[in-house]
């Protein structure tokens, strides 16, 4: 490392971190307010008087979901869907990744699979062709046409596979030495050596499930049947009446009023809560993938 | 012999394993990407529910041409391709930046605080982002309230066309620069701390040593994020879209995904919303392989 003790260095460094704090600052600052609006009266927040802290601190919003049964709901909708596509997914991806990390002298084959893979990941039938499948086959407005669209997510696939490729060929013959068979090779060799990248796609099924607020709009047509995400969004406030209520204050109050929005913010919170929890893993395991996804190959 | 001929039946039963392992993968391909794929036949009819694919009448191209005479259609293309390029080159020149800087960052525990923070919004979605963006843009919101006591006067910003797109780019920006970042920061890591000491010993400037060695050194990475980049520049984000518009700014922030969407899911015109989704298809995966080719080209990688 270069030590610079000259004073246009130490103004340099001075700057430096300023400008990054600030960054930090801004990016939490939008986040933090909707904290303290979740926590302040709907008077103030009507008002537009929160800022950094809660006004008027309160849980009313936090009470009000309590007993909000469509809120959680919608919730329960989404912690099952992130657990069965967790499932699903990981179990397509191992199974997926192991023989398509074969080369073409061991694996004939190989090569074609590869090709149908690249161009499914390339090339959609688009929104309409996909909704009328899953309309077709009955999926409509069940926990399964928010999961099997997406059971095998190509991207995750090719990351693992360029992880097995990277496994010592000595292992394996070891193991087929002592009369392992291709599934047991996959279990006991590959998956326990490919635990961190294997991580990583569990955390990108995660949130992409979770976060997801589209499949719900489109292939849900009762509110009831909504993911916790196409719920909020749908709740979220009228931006067109908002915008047409123009300048007068009287009329933002009252939208502010009829569309709760500190309750709004309660929801909110809550349903980021699950993301936050997982969120250390996120950060370790996300940073490597994504370093190993784009630096590989 | 003998020892051969096992070798080879256990061979082909390894494949036969192989194949079982592919099987249920490809079950949900054919059913959910190749099927679709067969139903953009649409585009070329006109799709009734009641008679199905096979059963609706042929039109040929009448979806494509009634679409090149819509005035919405080069409004469309243009609006989604300022919105994706402005998020692409900003967010770009903004990450690279941003790796600069937290490099110099020699503060362990600030460093990781830092790095927390900024990451965080790549993993909210869109849906309550939006909440936050109206939240602070809104005619009462904050940014207002702080441009009142500059004494200026309020902004629409989001029933606003000239100001809608900027909004756009900046709060996309906002939300994926740091996560964007972390390619770049493990590009500047990678260079060579010997370059930097003997620059520095011949006097050069920290501006020029960053200039000179750091930009070149992370060049590939740049390039190949480019690359990759330009394959998206048809999806202009619908999630964030979908969820900060309004018919006030379908002239400037209307784009492809969320016109399908409209047309297709709320109209009902189901082969026009696919001949448009199919036009998209087509020029997206056209840009992502010529992408893919740029990048082995200039960085010996491939992106898939």
């Amino acid at each position: 490392m270069i030590e610079n003790k000259s004073i246009s260095g130490r103004i340099r460094c001075f700057v430096i971190y300023v400008v990054v704090i600030l960054l930090a600052v801004i990016c939490l600052v939008p986040l933090w307010n909707i904290v303290c609006i979740s926590f302040s009266s709907s008077g103030a927040v009507a008002g537009n008087r929160v800022g950094m802290w809660p006004v008027q601190f309160t849980l009313r919003a936090y009470e009000k979901i309590m007993g909000d049964s469509q809120f959680w709901r919608s919730f329960g909708i989404s912690v099952v869907r992130v657990a069965i596509a967790l499932g699903i997914n990981l179990v397509m991806v191992v199974l997926m990744a192991y023989p398509l990390s074969k080369s073409k002298r061991e694996f004939k084959a190989r090569n074609i699979y590869m090709y149908l893979l690249v161009f499914a990941m390339l090339f959609n039938g688009g929104m309409i062709p996909t909704y009328l499948v899953v309309k077709e086959l009955g999926l409509l407005n069940t926990v399964w046409s928010l999961i099997l669209p997406g059971a095998v997510p190509i991207f995750s696939v090719i990351m693992v596979m360029n992880f097995f490729v990277g496994i010592p060929k000595s292992l394996e013959e070891a193991a087929i030495i002592d009369g392992a068979t291709p599934f047991q090779v996959l279990l006991s060799v590959f998956i326990p050596c490919a635990k961190p990248s294997i991580a990583t796609v569990a955390l990108f099924s995660i949130v992409g499930n979770w976060n997801d607020f589209y499949s719900g709009l489109i292939y849900m047509t009762k509110v009831k049947n909504y993911p916790v995400m196409t719920y909020i969004q749908s709740l979220s406030v009228n931006l067109e009446e908002l915008i047409k209520a123009g300048g007068s204050a009287s009329a933002l109050a009252n939208a502010a009023e009829v569309s709760n929005q500190n309750l709004n913010a309660a929801k909110i919170v809550v349903a980021v809560i699950p993301l936050l929890l997982i969120y250390p893993l996120l950060q370790k395991y996300l940073i490597t993938g994504i370093v190993m996804g784009s630096v590989k190959e | 012999m003998k020892k051969k001929n096992a070798l080879k039946i256990r061979r082909r039963h390894s494949e036969l394993s192989y194949h079982a392992m592919m099987l249920p993968g490809m079950i949900f391909l054919l059913i959910f990407s190749y099927i679709p794929m067969f139903g953009l036949w649409m585009a070329f009819q006109e799709y009734a529910p009641a008679k199905g694919i096979l059963g609706s009448p042929w039109v040929g191209l009448m979806h494509f041409k009634y679409m090149s005479t819509l005035p919405d259609i080069g409004l469309l293309v243009r609006n989604t391709v300022v919105i994706a390029l402005g998020k692409i080159v900003i967010g770009t020149v903004m990450a690279i930046l941003f790796a600069i800087l937290l490099n110099e960052v020699k503060n362990k525990l600030l460093k990781k605080s830092v790095q927390t923070i900024v990451y965080l919004p790549h993993f909210l979605s869109w849906v309550v982002l939006a909440s936050v963006v109206v939240n602070f843009f809104n005619l009462d919101g904050s940014v207002n309230q702080m441009l009142g006591t500059l004494g200026m006067e309020k902004i629409n910003f989001l029933g606003s066309n000239q100001l809608f797109q900027p909004l756009l780019i900046g709060t996309d920006v906002w939300k994926e620069f740091g996560y964007n970042s972390i390619v770049y920061l493990a590009a500047i890591t990678a260079i060579d701390p010997g370059l930097h000491e003997a620059a520095a010993i011949d006097g050069a400037s920290w501006r020029k040593r960053v200039w000179h060695i750091t930009l070149p050194g992370m060049m590939p990475i740049i390039l190949l994020m480019a690359a990759m980049n330009l394959s998206s520049i048809l999806s202009a984000g619908f999630d964030q879209v979908y969820n900060l518009y309004s018919p006030m700014v379908y002239e400037t922030g209307d784009i492809l995904d969320t016109y399908v969407y409209r047309m297709g899911l709320i109209s009902r015109q189901y082969s026009f919303g696919t001949a448009v989704g199919l036009l998209k298809s087509v020029i997206g995966m056209v840009l992502m392989v010529s992408s893919n080719g740029l990048a082995k080209k200039f960085t010996d990688r491939k992106i898939f």
